[in-house]
């Protein structure tokens, strides 16, 4: 009988999960299953390349290693539930596949705002299919387009919609600054400056309350009082993690799936978890798992993972040291680039300039404990470079425990 | 093995540079260079650098 691995999942973590699975050893059959009718494809462009109509989907579709060329993709499917302790899962369309190895690979949705209003004309931006629509709205002539949330999808968004010759937009938040839960109030409120130079507006410290206008949106109602005028509304919110299949198992799905060291769910050898639904202790920082919707998660979380997977399954024994990635995230807004390694978060408190000035190009450093807990560069090229050779550095940092 | 990098993506984040040090670089200002026919046991590396790659631009041929 041929083994199989079920990755339920078929964006980038899955592709990149079934690729490492081979990597590992696995010569078994693996089976994918997702619920866009689309073969996997980068994200990033989304709200910026392709809103900006410079990336037809061909340029966005990952091109699969000949390792898996003979996996089985099952499109336009969704896992709608999952009976761990029988090894067998279950499809929208009644079937049901017993499995040897499962990877949860599901990844996260928009969350939507639960506000009173008309639909039409609210937006998100996880899909192409999202996306395309999106830019049909953007490029009306004259659009007035609110954003709502002012975190990197927001900010991308309010960006390429400027470039799109939108007439008005504005960033909504109930934080005082745009991006500050990553980046701290130092590089936040150079960001506000920059955007603003740009032509963004930000109504910054209220949240929305409702929209207006009958079948249409025609406004965004915000908890101060205002109305902002919207035919375009754009709802960038967070994410919700896709693990209701999961219910029923026992496991902390309180967000996304909790994971081990090894990337294992739920204590068994034969279920990993990989991208951005997998939350997970990082033996580099202080051990609390958390998710991370960074674009290198999926990469990283899936050669750990198909490594555990593998050594469980064909019995070759475990000796990998615990999962310990160096986070990174980048963000394009405008004509200048974001560049962040390690973990900025961490070091909220204690925010120095290392390299150049707030106004131009940037380097700024987060230390925890005296400690640099990460770097964020801001502005051009001249940046970016400097930012990684301080990645070196923090790649040599010990482990910061809590 | 032949490592093909379409430069008009490229946008120079530098990912591949950290996956495989030994065929890609930066240049003083901050500008990929690259080894575009590598020794072949540099597969694993240039794997994971067109893995790495936030452009999807570096492909292997041969």
């Amino acid at each position: 009988m041929n083994a199989r691995i079920v990755v339920a999942g078929a964006s980038m973590a899955g592709l990149r999960a079934a690729e490492q699975l081979r990597a590992a050893g696995w010569t078994g059959a693996i089976t994918l299953v997702g619920d866009e009718p689309h073969m996997p494809y980068n994200r990033p462009p989304l709200s910026k390349e392709v809103l900006a109509g410079k990336a037809p989907f061909e340029s966005l579709a990952f091109r699969p290693r000949a390792s898996v060329a003979d996996a089985e993709w099952r499109l336009g499917t969704r896992v709608v539930a999952a009976r761990l302790a029988e090894n067998i899962v279950e499809f929208d369309d009644g079937e049901a596949l017993s499995y040897d190895g499962l990877v949860v690979a599901t990844g996260m949705r928009p969350r939507r705002l639960r506000c009173p209003g008309p639909l039409a004309g609210r937006h998100t931006v996880r899909t192409i299919d999202d996306a395309q629509g999106l830019r049909q709205a953007l490029t009306r002539p004259g659009a007035r387009v609110v954003v709502v949330g002012g975190g990197f999808i927001g900010c991308e968004v309010a960006a390429t919609a400027v470039a799109l010759g939108a007439r008005e937009v504005t960033v909504v938040d109930p934080l005082p600054l745009p991006m500050v839960g990553p980046l701290g109030e130092l590089l936040a409120r150079a960001l506000l400056k920059r955007h603003e130079e740009r032509g963004v507006r930000f109504a910054l410290g209220t949240g929305v309350t409702g929209f207006t206008g009958d079948d249409h949106v025609t406004g965004v109602a915000l908890g101060d009082g205002t109305v902002l005028p919207a035919d375009v509304v754009v709802e960038s919110v967070g994410s919700v993690a896709n693990t209701e299949w999961l219910d029923g198992n026992g496991l902390d799905l309180s967000d996304g799936v909790l994971a081990d060291e090894h990337l294992r769910v739920g204590g068994r050898p034969d279920v990993v978890a990989v991208g951005d639904v997998a939350r997970f202790p990082n033996a580099r920082y202080d051990g609390v798992p958390r998710r991370v919707e960074h674009w290198c998660i999926p990469t990283d979380t899936a050669k750990h993972a198909a490594k555990t997977l593998v050594a469980a399954l064909t019995g070759t024994g475990h000796d990998l040291s615990p999962f310990a990635p160096l986070p990174t995230f980048w963000s394009d807004q405008h004509d200048f680039r974001l560049q962040s390694f390690g973990a900025p978060v961490l070091g909220k408190e204690d925010v120095r300039v290392l390299e150049g000035d707030l106004d131009g190009d940037v380097v700024v450093g987060y230390h925890a404990g005296g400690r640099l807990a990460g770097v964020v560069a801001l502005g051009g090229q001249a940046a970016a470079a400097p930012a990684s050779r301080y990645r070196a550095e923090l790649l040599k940092q010990p482990a910061l425990t809590a | 093995m032949k490592v093909v990098v379409d430069m008009n993506k490229c946008q120079d984040h530098g990912q591949c540079v950290f996956a495989a040090p030994d065929v890609f670089s930066m240049d003083d200002s901050g500008h990929l260079a690259y080894v575009s026919d590598p020794d072949d046991a540099l597969r694993d590396e240039v794997e994971e650098a067109a893995d790495v790659c936030p452009l999807q631009a570096i492909r292997l041929e041969g």
